[in-house]
């Protein structure tokens, strides 16, 4: 297995030496897997020293590796995407969260929340708000944590996989209007 | 009407009140374009120059339902849409009619997921469908026509209250499609 030479990896297990952070590499391109609970600290540092300098977050996307052909440490993952304008250099950042209640509803779940990174980039906010959307993962202290592409009422996160494609009626369920009523 | 240069100026005709009437109505057919998707640039080719939408009268697109007689609903609709699209309907006035233009617009085409209606004639009161991925501006000019074909027709459907019953006409292609793929011979034969 090829070693990641990024340069930003030596800087972050210098820092954070106390907690177990692992790392991929695939076709040239580095991801950073942290913990959860530390996830806000270290993208407080990538993006503050001045060694690593990410200062766009190009976004944020939810995983979910429900009936994933090879073993994953968790169901679902949050993926933060970092580029540095100053050094020319990417950086994905994965954190793996695993759900303690069914996922098929909509009720908060306290093990699928993250810290915002919104007053880090201000602009995770919109990606935020649709990983919130579409997987249910929360994020606290956001500043607007609402559905963004699906209506309110929406009784679903539509991008898990246990969610069926064509929906559980929401499409149909809907008021007809015919020449008599119109 | 055409009758006008064929007539002496100081004559006058007789008719009958329905179809002067029919006759102003299908003459200037205002659509309420409705464009969501790839129909939509169809629509507008329709309504441009090659096509000349304006020879059936009904090249002035009204983005106002108030001034509006039809409604082309061109391209998907998801579900988050559907009450602006109903809303819209609502507003106009009757007389008014609906195309459903293209394949998405009357089956949800492709897009068979959760947020995209299955064919807006689930909730809205369709008149002609335009079938096509999207409808060549022939097809929609067809469509139109077929529109003031039922203008033209004596015999609409009307409800008790003097409101029309929706038709539900589908179109048939108006040329023949090639074999695909079509032959295609290179060089000298």
């Amino acid at each position: 297995m090829p070693s990641s030479d990024h340069p930003t990896l030596p800087l972050v297990k210098a820092s954070f030496s106390s907690l177990t952070l692992t790392a991929t590499l695939f076709r040239g391109q580095t991801t950073l897997i942290v913990p959860a609970e530390n996830v806000h600290a270290i993208m407080r540092f990538l993006r503050d020293d001045p060694e690593c300098d990410y200062d766009l977050l190009s976004d944020v996307v939810g995983i979910d590796y429900l009936k994933y052909p090879a073993e994953t440490q968790g169901r679902f993952a949050v993926v933060y995407l970092l580029a540095s304008y100053n050094h020319n250099r990417r950086l994905a950042v994965k954190v793996f969260l695993d759900p303690t209640l069914d996922t098929s509803g909509i009720e908060p779940d306290p093990a699928l929340e993250l810290e915002t990174v919104t007053d880090i980039w201000p602009g995770a906010e919109w990606p935020e708000r649709e990983v919130y959307d579409m997987f249910g993962i929360r994020f606290r202290n956001h500043p607007d944590l609402r559905r963004i592409l699906m209506w309110k009422d929406f009784p679903a996160h539509p991008l898990r996989k246990d969610y069926p494609l064509r929906g559980r009626g929401e499409r149909e369920n809907y008021r007809v209007l015919d020449r008599e009523s119109s | 009407m055409g009758l006008e240069a064929a007539m002496p100026a100081d004559s006058f005709m007789t008719t009958q009140i329905n179809r002067l009437i029919n006759w102003a109505r299908r003459s200037s057919v205002w659509p309420m374009p409705f464009a969501t998707a790839c129909c939509g640039i169809e629509l507008m080719s329709t309504a441009s120059s090659r096509y000349d939408l304006a020879r059936f009268g009904a090249e002035v697109m009204r983005f106002s339902p108030r001034q509006s007689d039809l409604l082309i609903v061109a391209g998907r609709i998801a579900v988050k849409m559907l009450p602006v699209l109903q809303r819209i309907y609502l507003q106009m006035c009757e007389p008014k009619w609906v195309i459903s233009m293209g394949a998405c617009a009357s089956t949800g085409g492709v897009f068979d997921t959760y947020a995209v209606v299955q064919g807006v004639d689930q909730f809205l009161p369709v008149d002609v469908y335009v079938p096509g991925c999207p409808p060549r501006p022939e097809m929609l000019l067809e469509g139109i026509m077929a529109i003031q074909r039922i203008i033209d027709s004596e015999n609409i459907p009307y409800d008790g209250e003097g409101r029309r019953l929706p038709l539900q006409v589908a179109m048939e292609p108006n040329y023949e499609p090639r074999p695909q793929p079509a032959e295609v011979s290179i060089g000298a034969t």
